[in-house]
């Protein structure tokens, strides 16, 4: 059987189907394969990926293919993509699991995952125990950059977000209290939702999109670059050089953060309160110091060090665990950002429920 | 605690019947052999084969999955983490990229080991950290931050880190990848005068052949198909009498016909 090969062979243009003559080699079951490419122009891979797939198609009805009508260069390329035989059985291709079976895998990485995140905790606390010892090893300029990067340089963020959460609360509250003549208690509902709860809530969603995502980009990249073992080769804890400085930076900085959502939440509050509802700034400000008092901003304080401490520690534990590529970066900032938020809200919740058994 | 081999006469580093795995993978398996005291050792093999995890291995950073690894007939791997820092502060260590701490300038770089080990005061520490740089011909570019050089210039400034301390034994890992060749033979020429000059031992773990048969006092093959070390020697003797045809072939870089599929 004779193929005949004609024309200009281009990726760009179109190419004839191997399918016809595969039926052909099936029908005739020809001795032998051979070509005539008298008329052949210009060829690149496409004609290659042809000839391949029509040798597959020959080899596999057992019919020799006799090359020697093609141009050098094709069976030259073509010599060089069988050289080597594909890889069989390796790792890289695995097959596709059941149902079964990866339900079984998830829950195991499920485990394997809340047993890496308990090490970490173990390990930060031993850090912790070094700090208070004198024995911790980290740069004191180091901490003070993160002081500044997670406490004023979030400043801007966490004012408008929290003067928006005061505004939205503001109103919302209005339309419902309105209706019983009772717009001066929207100073008591702005007051004690940003002080017990939202200050805190929000500034640490914040603060895990925004520092807890750099956390961990940072330090996957400095892991990806091998900077990571290059500390521990030199004896140097990463813990406590690396986790320890953004950990502390966290947890001093969030009640300060939370404090002053709390105010400006409020602020929030007052200009939709007197500007809308036609309240005075004075009966505003006795009607919010009265509905509030100090004990109030103890559920949202405590709260706060405690969601400070879940973001630096899914923020941390995502960029160490990042392994091989930089895409892995990109995933474990996004894995930080995400099992921050669910913490904070699983935290939160559990924490109102205490608070109120405790009565606080 | 530290156990004694019997055959560290002369070892620095003896790896004892160490097997690398991850999780179920087993990477190599069986890999013994001593590191003599002043010899520049090479890890060679294909790509892949795991070179790089061995270093790690002899360094630290992972755990053998089963046997030992041991400095000076020190056990390493069962050494408790005080003792370990102990052996760890006498080593040095250039990575593939530099592994510069990238928010730190290249003189702090080299003076974090410093500062930490030693009691020396600040100003010393910055004169020897720029000591180091200049060593490695980076003087001038002390305040420089790791992204403000080029990748050659990277490799330099890990090398002035790793020697730091003046560490007994440095591993390299791919030196002269990324390097042109004229920075790729001045680095091999450091690392024969840091071994005449300081007496170091070094490890390296390369590829290049031009840079295995300059350096190389002795060193292992690792070959990734049957997850064994295939030949040991001088590189020079092993390109004409290892029975491995595989290492022939390697050192003397010739793409012999391979096997067709069936």
């Amino acid at each position: 059987m004779v193929v005949r090969l004609a024309g200009a062979w281009r990726l760009g243009g179109t190419t004839p189907a191997v399918d016809p003559v595969a039926e052909q080699l099936r029908g005739t079951r020809p001795r032998a394969l051979r070509f005539d490419a008298g008329g052949l122009g210009a060829w690149d891979t496409s004609l290659l990926a042809f000839l391949d797939r029509l040798e597959n198609a020959a080899a596999e009805r057992e019919v020799t293919v006799e090359r020697g009508a093609l141009p050098e260069g094709v069976t030259r390329l073509l010599d060089l993509a069988h050289a080597v035989p594909s890889r069989t059985g390796s790792d890289g291709a695995k097959k596709r699991d059941g149902l079964l079976a990866r339900t079984g895998l998830a829950a195991i990485a499920l485990l394997a995952g809340g047993r890496e995140v308990v090490t970490f905790v173990g390990r930060l606390t031993q850090a912790i125990g070094r700090l208070v010892t004198g024995r911790a090893r980290f740069r004191g300029v180091d901490l003070a950059v993160f002081l500044q990067d997670t406490g004023a340089a979030a400043l801007p963020i966490v004012t408008l977000i929290s003067f928006l959460v005061g505004v939205i609360l503001a109103f919302v509250g209005a339309v419902q209290l309105k209706q019983f003549g009772a717009q001066i208690y929207v100073a008591d509902l702005v007051g004690l939702a940003m002080v017990r709860q939202m200050g805190a809530l929000m500034a640490a969603i914040i603060m895990a999109g925004r520092t807890g995502a750099a956390f961990a980009a940072q330090l996957g990249a400095m892991k990806v670059n091998e900077e990571i073992d290059a500390l521990t080769t030199m004896g140097i804890p990463p813990l406590d050089f690396l986790v320890l400085p953004r950990f502390l930076a966290l947890v001093l900085m969030m009640p300060l953060l939370c404090i002053y959502a709390d105010v400006l939440g409020i602020v929030g509050g007052f200009v939709v309160g007197t500007s809308i509802l036609g309240i005075s700034l004075s009966q505003y400000w006795n009607q919010t110091v009265n509905a509030i008092d100090l004990m109030d901003c103890l559920p949202g304080l405590i709260m706060s060090v405690f969601f400070g401490a879940l973001v630096a520690v899914f923020g941390c534990l995502r960029g160490m665990q990042c392994e091989g590529s930089s895409s892995a970066v990109g995933d474990a900032a996004t894995s930080a950002v995400v099992s921050g938020i669910v913490s904070i809200i699983v935290a939160d919740a559990v924490f109102t429920v205490l608070f109120d058994i405790l009565g606080i | 605690m530290a156990t004694r081999s019997e055959a560290s006469g002369n070892a620095r580093i003896s790896v004892r019947d160490v097997t690398m795995a991850y999780g179920d993978f087993v990477l190599m398996r069986g890999l013994t052999f001593d590191v003599k005291r002043g010899n520049v050792f090479v890890i060679m093999g294909g790509s892949g084969c795991g070179k790089s995890s061995l270093l790690r291995h002899m360094i630290g950073l992972h755990e053998p999955a089963a046997g030992e690894i041991l400095y000076d007939g020190d056990s390493f791997t069962h050494a408790d983490p005080e003792h370990r820092d102990e052996l760890l502060r006498r080593m040095g260590v250039l990575y593939q990229q530099g592994a510069l701490w990238s928010s730190m300038t290249l003189a702090e770089n080299v003076a974090l080991p410093l500062g930490e080990y030693t009691k020396l005061s600040a100003r010393e520490i910055r004169e020897v950290a720029c000591l180091k740089l200049a060593l490695v011909g980076l003087k001038g570019f002390e305040d420089y931050y790791p992204s403000q050089i080029s990748g050659g210039m990277r490799k330099r400034a890990g090398l002035a880190r790793a020697m730091a301390l003046d560490p007994d034994i440095l591993f390299f890992d791919e030196p002269s990848a990324g390097l042109d060749p004229i920075s790729s033979r001045l680095l091999d020429d450091l690392i024969l005068a840091l071994r005449d000059s300081l007496g170091a031992t070094v490890v390296v773990v390369t590829h290049e052949l031009a840079s295995i048969f300059t350096i190389a006092d002795d060193s292992v093959f690792l070959d990734a198909d049957t997850r064994r070390m295939i030949a040991r020697g001088n590189p020079k003797d092993l390109v004409e009498h290892c029975p491995e045809e595989k290492v022939r072939r390697f050192l003397t870089r010739s793409a012999e016909p391979v096997e067709q599929p069936a």
